[in-house]
């Protein structure tokens, strides 16, 4: 039910459009239909990714391939993903749908009744997107405004209407996405006049723990968030019926409607057996307790009666798809240790992931810095571009590659090589206008061919500065790679976004502490390139 | 001949002419036109009308690098490739004629100029001192026996000591490789040192060629008057004292 927003906002119109050009993909003819993996994908938090694991023990359990591409961040992502083909499934919500997604206004009639927007919602996506909305889980999970009970008490807050009166005196936590939908603060301002003294944006993985400590006053929770019982706290009724009814459901995309009966069979038993109080329980145990995501899932469909435990298939996908396998609350050291397999590939990845986006960049941006030296009154307007798409948030851009190029390894690369260009063009360009004018004035004066003089002269003076951007580079694209993982492109990302949604700290840390380590390695791999590609001389010295 | 940028006239319809092996040298005050003359001569600038004949043939007719390794140059600071060795700047435009043995050619050619190959060879230029580094600068120009050397202050930035030393080191040179010889200088002392003509350049002009004693006697123009006068009031307190 969350949504990206940040600057993603500002492309989702774009994305729609090109989405809207692409063409239908053709596929191959299937031999075997069963053994094509149906892509079952999730958004980055808690409930989606239990729910994505849920939907995908169930293909499992009935004999079909599941390929899990988990925390796709945020809708417009995951719904681009499914729209292109890129994913089959993913569990969304039908408020999300109506307002994040189709953008459509609420009316009284509408906002009162779940099955006209579950059918409203339905109708327009098959119409639109040749989206699928199977029927719903048998659920709800809406905002819960909440505060701490003492909060409550001294201000006696029941409903959205108490909190819009005491709001001058409170501070809000909120997550950015909340802050920015239109059934966010923007609406409890319209409908309720919420004005709090201050808005804190908080990543989703802390508001709780921000509320508790009294950092902030209010925040907006989901009403099957098992640390809502955890913290004791008091949320808020919506008594003018603002919110409208969040469902949730499985969406499925038009290949898999297509070609995949089975599988739609599979997954419509589970629509209608979850209700909210078993969600906050199986949410608890994820968010609360620190329970593995695929036992909990195992768990919840057999207590249904769906699937007789943890199936082959899931214990052995590959842990490094999924990093919520072996969670637990243990030393951090500890935790690291029994993950090092699994790390290990996520490195892999993320090298493989930086090589070729750096290699791509370098590749395009030496010799177009040249080319600039050459055409001097082109440079500044050309680099100066490259510099601007180096202000567009990694997250935005990334969502802007998928229209183009899907989900997964093709459009991050894309996005991480247009980071590196820009480093690695202005230094080249820089390094080689500049290199020792009286040594090329000479070279040029005794003969030697503009050639000659490029690769003898100009860029054996140029190699440190060009050397100095491709390191400045190397360490802006391991970050970025991290970001990566929101659309699937896999690499160290996977379990900081996973561990941020399931607040699993140390989860956080088996991606960002090897992310940083690696940063330094590459960064010190290339610092030995760089003294063997320095000109003669200043080796000469250094070895002095 | 002209050489226009833009609405600026670099160079004023002038005409030189340069007997083969003499040597003529350049001066005037920053901004007069001498050093875009020089530049000229190895087509490191094209003139906007006119031409420039070497050796009887339109240089403007010769592709520039080709003409280019045929001319020595040696510019203010130098200009050795300070990544490369001393002995590789030196061989450097042998080894683009395609010589057979550059190396030995530069060998030679360092000897003559007072630094044995056995010694700075294997140096880079920056450990070189800046007499040193001229000298080697000098030494590329004349490793391929050029007919032609163009100098452009070529020891400006030397201290006086350097200076006459390495003064006397070319005039021993010139006289013994014997090559035609075009020097840009602002030294009025060391125009008179070097060149058997001295030509005189203002605002883009040439005031007069000639003789020190000639334009010291019959200036053409007030200022080559001047320009002398100011030269000897300059040097005679110094001849007074020795």
């Amino acid at each position: 039910m969350r949504r990206a927003r940040l600057a993603a906002v500002v492309f989702a119109s774009a994305i729609v459009a090109a989405g809207r050009a692409r063409a239908q993909v053709i596929e191959p003819p299937v031999v075997e239909a069963r053994r094509v993996p149906i892509i079952v994908a999730s958004k980055p938090f808690g409930e989606s990714y239990l729910l994505a694991e849920m939907l995908a023990q169930l293909l499992e359990s009935h004999g079909m391939v599941v390929d899990r591409r988990m925390g796709l961040g945020q809708t417009e992502i995951a719904m681009q993903a499914l729209r292109s083909g890129a994913i089959d499934v993913y569990p969304e919500y039908t408020g999300t749908g109506l307002l994040a997604v189709l953008h459509d206004s609420l009316t009284d009639s509408l906002a009162s009744d779940p099955r006209r927007v579950f059918a409203h919602v339905a109708r327009e996506f098959a119409s639109r997107y040749g989206v699928r909305w199977l029927p719903p889980l048998g659920f709800q999970n809406s905002y819960a405004i909440a505060v701490r009970r003492e909060t409550a008490a001294r201000y006696h807050l029941r409903t959205l209407s108490d909190l819009a009166r005491e709001s001058g005196h409170l501070v809000a936590g909120f997550t950015p996405d909340f802050i920015g939908r239109p059934d966010g603060l923007a609406g409890l301002a319209r409908v309720y006049g919420v004005h709090p003294r201050a808005v804190r944006p908080l990543a989703p993985a802390v508001k709780y723990q921000a509320l508790a400590s009294g950092a902030v006053d209010v925040i907006d929770g989901y009403s099957t968030d098992g640390l809502l019982s955890k913290y004791d706290l008091v949320t808020l009724a919506d008594d003018k019926h603002f919110f409208p009814p969040y469902e949730a459901a499985a969406v499925v995309g038009t290949r898999m409607t297509r070609e995949r009966p089975e599988a739609i069979a599979a997954l419509t038993m589970l629509s209608g057996v979850l209700d909210e109080s078993r969600m906050r329980v199986l949410n608890r145990r994820i968010e609360v307790d620190g329970e593995d995501v695929k036992r909990v899932a195992a768990d919840a469909l057999r207590d249904i009666g769906l699937a007789g435990g943890m199936s082959a298939g899931a214990r052995t996908a590959g842990s490094a798809r999924n990093p919520g396998s072996l969670s637990t609350k243990g030393s951090l050291s500890r935790y690291l240790w029994e993950r090092r397999a699994a790390i290990w590939t996520l490195v892999l990845q993320h090298l493989l992931l930086v090589a070729l986006a750096l290699g791509a960049a370098i590749i395009v941006a030496v010799p177009l810095a040249l080319a600039l030296e050459r055409a001097r009154s082109a440079a500044e307007p050309t680099i100066g571009a490259l510099g601007v798409l180096e202000t567009i948030p990694s997250i935005a851009l990334l969502a802007f590659m998928i229209p183009l190029f899907g989900i997964g390894v093709k459009p991050a690369l894309v996005a991480l090589w247009i980071y590196a260009l820009y480093p690695i063009a202005r230094s080249a360009y820089s390094g080689v206008r500049d290199a020792d004018p009286s040594a090329v004035e000479a070279a040029e004066a005794l003969g030697m061919t503009p050639r000659q003089r490029l690769l003898q002269v100009r860029l054996p003076l140029a190699a440190p500065v060009i050397m100095a951007g491709i390191r400045t580079a190397a360490v802006i694209t391991v970050g970025a790679a991290t970001l990566a993982a929101f659309i699937g492109a896999g690499g160290l990302g996977e379990p900081i976004v996973a561990g941020l949604a399931l607040a699993d700290t140390n989860m956080i840390l088996s991606g960002a502490l090897p992310a940083a380590v690696l940063a330094l390695v590459v960064d010190g791999a290339l610092a030995l390139v760089e003294r063997a590609v320095a000109p003669a001389h200043t080796r000469h010295t250094a070895s002095r | 001949m002209v050489r226009r940028y833009g609405d600026v006239l670099a160079l004023d319809r002038v005409s030189l002419d340069v007997a083969a092996g003499q040597s003529v040298a350049l001066v005037g005050e920053s901004g007069s036109g001498k050093t875009t003359l020089l530049r000229c001569f190895n087509r490191l600038v094209e003139p906007t009308s006119g031409m420039i004949s070497v050796g009887g043939s339109n240089v403007g007719d010769r592709p520039s690098v080709e003409l280019r390794r045929m001319i020595g140059y040696v510019p203010q600071d130098g200009g050795l490739m300070p990544h490369w060795r001393i002995l590789r700047n030196v061989a450097l435009v042998p080894t683009l004629l395609g010589i057979p043995d550059a190396r030995a050619v530069a060998i030679d050619v360092l000897a003559l100029v007072g630094l044995p190959a056995e010694r700075f060879g294997d140096r880079f230029p920056h450990e070189l001192s800046g007499g040193q580094r001229q000298r080697a600068a000098l030494a590329r120009a004349l490793a391929a026996r050029p007919g032609v050397v163009l100098m452009d202050e070529p020891f400006g930035a030397l201290d006086a000591i350097t200076r006459s030393d390495l003064q006397a080191a070319f005039d021993a040179l010139r006289h013994e490789l014997s090559f035609t010889m075009l020097m840009v200088t602002h030294d009025l002392a060391e125009a008179a040192r070097l060149a058997d003509e001295l030509v005189v350049m203002r605002a883009g002009r040439i005031e007069q060629q000639g003789t020190i004693d000639r334009l010291a006697s019959s200036p053409a123009t007030p200022y080559v008057g001047t320009l002398l006068e100011r030269a000897l009031a300059a040097s005679a307190p110094l001849r007074g004292l020795a």
